[in-house]
């Protein structure tokens, strides 16, 4: 019998008196993924993380880690760690002082890992300081610490590189990779497409509470097709021969290229045919397809698009 | 080894170490008692409209018991309240709940693990002003024979055993009003609202005691229970106000405590 997955959830729903604020979700999470959580604020990823770590009570559906239920008790949290929103302490305590008392909650020889996780989190040197006066960037690392303590199987992040500089989120990504490189399941709920462009294997899209897509980011992309910019010395002629031509779709004008749908075979017929048609070939250059590209894609309607700035694209 | 209660337990006491709160509750059931006794060294005579108050000058022993009939008002409901009110709450504050809910304990254990050191915190307090009230009293009017509100005299030693148990039996009613100010606590997620909100409760009890035509009610309220230590101090001893805080304050504080245990279990982690 194959082993269950790390992460299983089923027709999840959560309701708040009118608001759903998840509705429906489906995902599984199989063991070695680096599984992205994709969608813009307020979508709710964070809900669907708390409900996986047993911290709310789904509406309806369900949720299995490595194949126990988190409602039933603490049990199916073993080899799970992560949090969600930003990691928070007690500020009163020291960095160290924290993490002792997490090791006395998770029992099982955590307290003789404090000083490895503080070193891989780089926090050895202010492990004594109180965490009142730690920053933002300080305390997402002692959040990781804190998961690490665990020796998890599963790591669950809610945006751990929410507010911290590029230099802070180059460093998360740095160990989050490390980390699934040495075997560990990942699931890194995020509204950053290069954060999951550049760690995940897999992606679940939601919008408005619902998976609009689930499945490697190779096969979304594949899937979308691909798309060419065409400029010519005829750009008339040009779109004449375009729209004669067959295999090409979604023919438009954007910015004085003419753009379109095609595969490369279709592509290379088509410059034979514009040549043939004295529209001579200035650029004909295939257009990157981005996750950005298709989360827009699949999100319109939802955030009005990327000028409302719920999802940001960082540069890396 | 797994962790437990147990392991709530010490670190909730350890917390408490660090947090400022705590030290203003003990430092009130400290200072209470040598500002009491220091303003009676300027002046002859105790409050004469008490028990015991006027006998403050001729044992010390007496000093225990008037700061117990005063303390019952509103300070040690307060000095309780400040714990008990703030213990669950405070992890919303800070938005930890989520933290120390996402690591091998269960829920029941960790409310656990805090109901017992508010109750502890509760007790350290009302036990440690006790025992600064017998110090400071006996400096100031002696290790005398106390006078039992039979009238009969009775000696230093048995008087100082009668004042422990009297604190003792005062716990009574202290650790219903723990329970209370844990099920705030749990309920509001706000920390100054469950410390007012227990100590507006024990005063409101106080508010129907002294309502004309509800007299009847006096001896089945919370507040009342605050006076059944001094059933000891009657010769001989009158148990019946003992039992009855014991039933009366398990009223209060067992289902207080029972709705806080389930509503701390179910209820949903969204906040921090």
């Amino acid at each position: 019998m194959a082993a269950d997955p790390p992460i299983e959830v089923r027709g999840l729903v959560k309701r708040y008196g009118e608001i759903v604020a998840v509705d429906g979700v489906d995902l599984t999470v199989q063991a070695g993924d680096v599984y992205g959580y994709l969608g813009p604020n307020g979508a709710g990823k964070t809900t669907s993380l708390r409900m996986m770590l047993g911290l709310i009570r789904p509406t309806a559906g369900n949720v299995r880690l490595f194949g126990r239920d988190p409602l039933l008790g603490v049990r199916a949290l073993e080899g799970v760690a992560g949090f969600v929103e930003a990691p928070q302490f007690y500020p009163y305590l020291s960095g160290r002082r924290n993490l002792d008392l997490l090791a006395a909650y998770d029992g099982h020889g955590a307290s003789g890992r404090i000083d490895q996780a503080l070193a891989t989190v780089e926090l050895s040197d202010r492990a004594g300081d109180r965490v009142g006066g730690y920053s933002h960037g300080m305390r997402q690392r002692l959040g990781i610490a804190g998961a690490l303590l665990r020796a998890p199987k599963l790591l669950l992040l809610d945006e751990p590189a929410t507010g911290l500089d590029p230099a802070g989120m180059r460093d998360m990504r740095v160990l989050i990779r490390r980390l699934a490189d040495e075997g560990m399941t990942v699931l890194l709920s995020s509204h950053l497409l290069p954060e999951v462009e550049e760690l995940c294997n897999k992606v679940a899209i939601v919008r408005s509470g619902k998976i609009v897509y689930e499945g490697a980011i190779a096969d979304l992309k594949r899937g979308a097709g691909a798309t060419y910019r065409l400029a010519t010395t005829d750009d008339e002629r040009a779109l004449a021969v375009c729209r004669a031509q067959r295999g090409l779709a979604d023919i438009r004008i954007d910015h004085g290229y003419i753009c379109f749908a095609a595969d490369g075979t279709t592509a290379a017929e088509l410059s034979q045919a514009l040549v043939e048609a004295g529209a001579l070939i200035t650029m004909l250059a295939p257009e990157t397809v981005t996750l950005e590209n298709l989360f827009f894609s699949l999100t319109e309607g939802d955030t009005g698009g990327r000028s409302d700035g719920a999802l940001e694209t960082v540069p890396r | 080894m797994s962790p437990g209660t147990l392991t709530v337990y010490r670190w909730e006491l350890r917390k408490l170490r660090y947090q400022k709160r705590t030290y203003l509750g003990l430092g009130l059931a400290v200072a209470v008692p040598i500002i009491f006794v220091t303003a009676i060294s300027f002046r002859h005579g105790g409050p004469h409209d008490v028990a015991f108050g006027d006998y403050i000058d001729r044992s010390g022993l007496a000093v225990p018991l008037v700061i117990l009939l005063f303390g019952a008002i509103w300070m040690f409901p307060l000095i309780a309240a400040l714990v008990a009110g703030d213990i669950v709450a405070s992890e919303d504050h800070n938005g930890t709940l989520k933290t120390i809910l996402t690591r091998s304990l269960d829920r029941g254990q960790v409310f656990g693990g805090k109901a017992l050191a508010a109750a502890t915190y509760a007790v350290i307090a009302i036990l440690l002003d006790g025992a600064v009230a017998i110090v400071a009293g006996c400096l100031k009017s002696g290790f005398n024979p106390l006078q039992s509100l039979s009238g009969t005299l009775v000696s230093a030693p048995k008087g100082l055993e009668l004042v422990i148990v009297s604190l003792l039996v005062y716990l009574i009613p202290i650790l219903a009003i723990v329970c209370i100010g844990l099920l705030l606590s749990t309920v509001t997620h706000n920390s100054a609202a469950a410390v007012v909100g227990t100590l507006m409760f024990s005063l409101l009890l106080q508010l129907i005691a002294i309502l004309p035509g509800l007299g009847g009610l006096q001896p089945y309220l919370l507040s009342t229970q605050f006076n059944a230590w001094q059933g000891f101090l009657r010769t001989p001893t009158d148990w019946e106000p003992i039992i009855r805080a014991a039933w009366v304050c398990a009223l209060y504080g067992l289902p207080a405590l029972g709705a806080a245990y389930l509503v701390f279990l179910r209820r949903d982690v969204a906040g921090g």
